[in-house]
């Protein structure tokens, strides 16, 4: 199943001018406010009605306005999990869990029968995974933000959508509340089979969960593709911004160490990155932001950081402040860094050139560690 | 009622009457009314808006004459009306008629306040979970705005009470027909000797007033509580 959207939509002095395609999988659609993440999905939900544009999942039409068709938001089965949750505030969790099989009729083929018991599999199945179970008597004045953003993709998921969509889910919470959500959405991807489309403006969030990146500036695409590519590429860091610049690494944990670190094998080598509570054996990728690593023509000895990564310079992006990124390889992986034009000048560094990369341990955020189905 | 005297006795129960149905039977227009005032956007908006605050703004007398020109059995409304069967001037059901449009401002009012606290994201929400406009209106705001609902009607009902300029108007103060309370009241002083009894409708008429307000008090902390889900 795919989504493809191809929108043109005027707003003021605002253009909207988007086509892209969404494969099952998480699709990050990344961009500052103001880009048109929100109108495209809000498009995509029915919302927004665009001025032109062709809107399709798992080949049924929800838009073609050269042809006519507009299907109105209540019969696009899209499950849209809002910024601000947007649950019911006379309903308790149960009531607004349900409401959308309720509204679609299916209450019907829940009910029990004479032939059949009860049909909540599906229901203990998200309750479950989203562990709110012991909400389901409460108002959701009575939750907090991170269980009403649960109830919310509790409530998104029950109504059995062709598409999942998801603005800025996040945005409302605090640090510690996002690490409660991010990795149902880590378990949505690996487990949905429908497209994901999740609007954010966060690099560390969008490193984390996306299969794909869709990147909008002033309402275009200005960069595509699937996440490692897409997170690597210096010319791309350098238009978004490249003080968010980092590139996303995969591996395998090796071991866990009693000290609070966890050692990663990759093709890179080995490194050690703070201690996420993730078993040996399993993938993960992480975000190295690139003014977190470091840049050395010999082996550093006698330093304090824990990571010393040999890398071969594959480009350098000057910026258009006094910084410059520089894109490494180190076996499979790519690595960005973000060093001062004066640093780059004197260290004399052009594409070929061996190096070393140096990236402490502690600056790896473990917001920036996750479960990985990467490429 | 030998105390109140049945003159006296059927105009309490005429207007209470003449309330319950003026205010039963403008709730859902003033609900429609409120709903397209606080949400929609369309040609000619400010001008509905004008017309449901005439009768608050118009002398009641005016109004009255108005409801008479236009409901009479030779106006334009009320004569084709009258092959149907349904006539107001001079009945009860005219008095009714002019209390619900003396009340309807204030029960639009009400009603406009507490859908505009309503979040309209939410029926955008539910819209996305499957439901219709309709639907989503009834499942989502309707309960959200039922306070402001029965704040509305209670001051209409109150209102409803009190109408005297149009009903007289309109309908006149035929005793045991159209008499409501206040023309009741306004009947009695006209006459010598009649103030003992306006002064038992008087009585009534607060008593009436302090137990509707007090109902609704508790009604709705009721329901406030119902929706905050206390």
């Amino acid at each position: 199943m795919s989504l493809q959207v191809d929108l043109h939509h005027r707003m003021g002095d605002f253009t909207l001018e988007t086509r892209f395609e969404a494969p099952s999988g998480i699709t990050v659609l990344f961009g500052h406010s103001g880009s048109g993440k929100t109108s495209v999905i809000q498009a995509v939900a029915g919302l927004l009605r665009p001025d032109e544009g062709r809107i399709a999942v798992a080949g049924q039409v929800l838009l073609d306005t050269q042809a006519g068709v507009f299907v109105p938001p209540h019969r696009r089965r899209t499950g849209y999990i809002f910024q601000e949750g947007r649950l019911f505030p006379h309903l308790s969790v149960r009531q607004n869990l349900l409401y959308g099989r309720w509204m679609q009729g299916r209450w019907r083929q829940d009910r029990p029968s004479q032939d059949r018991p009860a049909n909540t599999a599906l229901f203990d199945h998200v309750v479950e995974m989203l562990g709110i179970a012991s909400l389901l008597g409460r108002r959701p004045s009575l939750l907090s933000g991170g269980e009403k953003q649960r109830v919310a993709i509790g409530r998104a998921l029950l109504c059995e959508p062709q598409i999942l969509l998801a603005d800025e889910p996040l945005a409302a919470l605090d640090e510690a509340r996002k690490q409660e959500i991010l990795p149902y959405f880590e378990r949505l991807r690996s487990e949905a089979a429908i497209p994901i489309l999740y609007v954010c403006h966060s690099a560390a969030e969008a490193a984390r969960l996306a299969n794909h990146v869709v990147a909008l500036k002033q309402g275009r695409i200005i960069g595509q593709g699937a996440a490692g590519a897409f997170f690597s590429d210096a010319a791309l860091a350098a238009n978004l911004s490249p003080m968010e610049a980092g590139a996303i690494i995969s591996g395998v944990v090796a071991q866990r160490h009693p000290d609070g670190l966890a050692e990663v094998a990759s093709s890179a080598g080995r490194f050690l990155i703070p201690d996420n509570a993730i078993a040996p054996g399993s993938a993960i990728r992480l975000r190295i932001e690139a003014q977190d690593v470091m840049l050395a023509l010999h082996r550093p000895e006698a330093i304090s950081a824990l990571n010393v990564l040999e890398a071969v310079v594959v480009s350098v992006q000057p910026g258009r402040g006094p910084g410059m990124l520089v894109t490494l390889r180190a076996g499979q992986e790519q690595i960005l860094a973000r060093i001062t034009k004066r640093s780059g000048a004197a260290l004399d560094l052009k594409a070929g050139d061996a190096c070393y990369a140096v990236i402490k341990s502690v600056s790896v955020a473990p917001a920036a560690i996750g479960r990985s189905v990467l490429r | 009622m030998s105390w109140l005297g049945p003159e006296a006795w059927s105009a309490v129960l005429l207007s209470l009457k003449v309330a319950f149905w003026a205010s039963l039977c403008s709730l859902p227009v003033a609900v429609f009314v409120a709903y397209a005032l606080a949400r929609w956007r369309f040609a000619g908006k400010s001008v509905l808006n004008g017309l449901v605050h005439l009768p608050l703004i118009l002398p009641p007398v005016v109004t009255g004459y108005l409801l008479l020109l236009g409901f009479g059995t030779q106006g334009p409304i009320g004569g084709p009306l009258k092959e149907i069967g349904i006539v107001f001037a001079f009945r009860w059901t005219g008095a009714a008629l002019a209390a619900a449009v003396m009340a309807f401002p204030l029960m639009v009012r009400a009603i406009r306040l507490s859908i505009e606290a309503v979040d309209p994201k939410l029926e955008e929400a539910a819209a996305t979970l499957g439901a219709s406009r309709l639907r989503g209106f009834a499942t989502i705001t309707l309960p959200l705005i039922l306070p402001g609902m029965l704040a509305g009607l209670i001051l209409a009902f109150a209102k409803a009470m009190g109408e005297f300029g149009a009903t007289i108007t309109f309908v006149s103060n035929i005793p045991g027909k159209t008499q409501t309370l206040p023309s009741a009241v306004y009947a009695f002083l006209q006459v010598p000797g009649g103030e003992a009894a306006a002064t038992r409708l008087v009585l009534v008429s607060i008593a009436i007033s302090m137990l509707a307000l007090l109902l609704s008090e508790m009604l709705s902390r009721r329901i406030a509580d119902w929706v905050a889900g206390r």
